[in-house]
């Protein structure tokens, strides 16, 4: 391709920001040091921000909607990204999620106390993980398309199941949730679903899943159990986007189906790609820049969905990979991967990156 | 029993605008094996195109779906050529997304220059016949021999024709088509064009049936499409249209004797099943995923 100046710029720009963070080594313990401080700030700026008048409430909601964002975004990652199948279903498991613990809170326990948002929470990512399983057994039966196709149709079901089931609302939705999600609770879900795939990723069954993206076959003839290791992973990511939907329909306290069609899977798949597949600082970035986004753009009207989907395509034009397509903060990596990334090197780990998406997404001819 | 034949009829009509759809699909993904997500906006784009030519211009009929098929034909080339052509060689994932982005941006390109659904004008006196029991309405007839023969045009360019015979290379080996002296860039070109036009006439016919269009019409419409496409088994163009019949067919039955809200989650429930059991669809053939 010949390199326009946006591209050019663009490559600066994004060099910039890579640079200090794959200089890996000296710097490490300082980066470490940097990026507690900012995660302290962060978690002291959830916890007090409200009580001490820093956040006004449009603010709090901006910071809690790019929150439940972040979840889905990882959840999603774990299975477009590390693992390199294509699903669109994340929209049906919030919706799972959603209802699930919203009846929970509203038929079943309408006078629970403070204990009740994190089982609430933990109620719809069980009931969307028992989802994410049913789905799963026939999805990995093909690969490829096909998975894209089963979980797409999965959105679909639960969407007009839930519009034609009168006890839970139908098509007029579920209000009468009490407002159980606040900034704190989603600061902590949100850290918690960060540091669980992060340390999925690294794990042995992590490397299972990065071996099913680079070569199923070679994969399996190695000793992994690619089908369950599919199922899991499917499950775990359906577990969260469910989580994500609980805290989504008690921050909003009334849910509709129509709110969960494909327009939101779409919503989660631009994050992930926005922010690079395979990369869980990736997927912070893309959540976060995402929610502002929509935001800033808001003064656009009409024009703001226009403009959204056209930077999008020219995202995908001039930087396929995303903002950080496999690359990953150092101090996110353990020590042992972390040698393996310097001795490559910066280049030599971007040519792996791009070479891995390419193989893992690959054409089929 | 007339009830079971009239109802039949109407799957035919609606399952005929299905096919037409359903046929850009499976073109596109039988020649670059991509799903173009954005084919159901083109839908929307030729309804509106003939909105434009009829209320605006005041053409007539044929003049008014010839300029909307023309019309269409040109955006989808543009659009693969703007924003398909550059990622050809880039993951597959990289275009699915794009060809995701290109139908928002359509959708929602078309929602800021005309928010309001638009009322499009009578443009065939709708007569209706009684035959043994059963209505046929003059635009029933319009749009299913119409479709037909467009149907029919596109199956003997698909298999009796040299054009024809050079999109099959490209399916058959994108790598050994261009030594064989075959001109892909613009083969693929065609397809877009040939199947944006296929989807502008479904449109049109979609418009004559139910007169109000609204920019998010192509999205259920088009996912219906799709699934039309998979269920005659992706990149077979036989497959694409009987498909499309079944699914009018499923749906209208549906609606008729079931509650109507049902029809939806009847036919993707029929997508499920028949993946579960047939996962190349009716008349695909199994390709292998991984080379």
């Amino acid at each position: 391709m010949r390199a326009s100046p946006l591209l050019q710029v663009l490559r600066a720009w994004t060099g910039r920001i890579q640079r200090p963070f794959l200089r890996a080594g000296d710097s490490l313990a300082a980066q470490r040091r940097l990026g507690l401080v900012l995660l302290g700030l962060l978690a002291a700026l959830c916890f007090l921000g409200a009580p001490l008048g820093l956040l006004d409430d449009y603010q709090q909601l901006l910071f809690m909607y790019a929150g439940i964002n972040v979840i889905l975004c990882v959840s999603l990652n774990l299975v477009n990204g590390y693992m390199g199948e294509f699903s669109i279903g994340h929209a049906g498991f919030m919706a799972v999620g959603a209802y699930a613990s919203s009846l929970l809170t509203v038929r079943a326990l309408p006078e629970g106390g403070a204990w009740l948002g994190p089982v609430a929470v933990l109620a719809g990512g069980v009931a969307a993980a028992i989802a994410g399983l049913v789905i799963a057994v026939p999805s990995f039966r093909t690969r490829g398309d096909y998975l894209a196709i089963v979980t797409l149709a999965f959105t679909m079901i639960v969407k007009s199941g839930l519009e034609n089931l009168e006890w839970v609302g139908g098509g007029r939705g579920l209000a009468g949730m009490r407002k159980l999600t606040t900034l704190p609770w989603v600061f902590a879900w949100t850290v918690l679903a960060v540091a669980a795939v992060r340390n999925i990723i690294y794990s042995r069954f992590g490397r299972a899943i990065q071996a099913i993206r680079e070569d199923e076959l070679a994969g399996l003839l190695s000793g992994v159990e690619t089908r369950r290791v599919k199922l899991i992973a499917f499950t775990v990511s359906a577990f969260l986007a469910g989580t994500a939907g609980a805290l989504y329909a008690h921050l909003v306290l009334f849910i509709t189906p129509r709110g969960f069609d494909l327009l939101k899977s779409t919503d989660v798949l631009i994050m992930v790609y926005l922010g690079g597949i395979g990369s869980i600082l990736g997927s912070v970035l893309g959540a976060t820049i995402y929610t502002a986004l929509l935001e800033l753009l808001r003064p656009l009207g009409v024009w703001r969905m226009v403009c959204l989907p056209l930077l999008l395509v020219l995202l995908m034009i001039f930087r396929p990979q995303g903002i950080l397509g496999l690359r990953e903060l150092p101090w996110l990596v353990p020590r042992r991967d972390r040698d393996a990334v310097r001795r490559r090197g910066p280049r030599g780990s971007d040519e792996q990156g791009r070479s891995s998406v390419s193989d893992a997404t690959g054409d089929s001819t | 029993m007339t009830y079971l034949l009239q109802q039949l009829l109407n799957g035919l009509q609606l399952g005929s605008i299905y096919a037409l759809i359903a046929l850009g699909y499976t073109m596109v993904y039988g020649i670059l094996q991509m799903i173009n997500f954005a084919h159901g906006d083109l839908f929307m784009v030729g309804a509106f195109a003939l909105f434009v030519a009829a209320s605006v211009l005041g053409l007539p009929f044929v003049p008014s779906l010839l300029l909307a098929m023309i019309a269409t034909a040109a955006i989808g080339v543009l659009i693969e050529r703007l924003a398909y052509r550059p990622l050809r060689s880039a993951p597959r994932v990289s275009a699915i997304i794009t060809a995701l982005g290109v139908g928002l941006f359509l959708e929602n390109l078309v929602n800021a220059l005309s928010p309001y659904p638009k009322h499009v004008p009578t443009l065939l006196s709708n007569h209706s016949w009684v035959l043994a029991g059963v209505t046929i309405s003059s635009i029933q007839i319009w749009i299913i021999v119409l479709a037909g023969i467009l149907v029919l045009g596109l199956d003997l360019l698909v298999h009796r024709t040299k054009v024809g015979m050079a999109m099959r290379a490209i399916s058959w080996d994108r790598t050994t088509a261009p030594l064989m002296g075959v001109p892909v860039n613009a083969v693929i070109s065609l397809t877009f064009g040939i199947g944006a036009a296929l989807g502008a006439a479904a449109g049109v016919f979609y418009a004559l049936a139910y007169p109000i269009i609204d920019p998010y019409m192509g999205v259920m419409v088009g996912w219906k499409a799709f699934i039309s496409a998979v269920v005659g088994g992706i990149g077979s163009i036989r497959g694409a249209v009987l498909g499309g019949l079944i699914l009018g067919a499923v749906e209208i039955l549906v609606a008729a004797f079931l509650p109507s809200t049902g029809r939806d989650l009847v036919a993707f429930a029929l997508l499920l099943v028949l993946l579960v059991l047939r996962p190349h669809g009716i008349l695909g053939r199994p390709r292998p995923v991984k080379a």
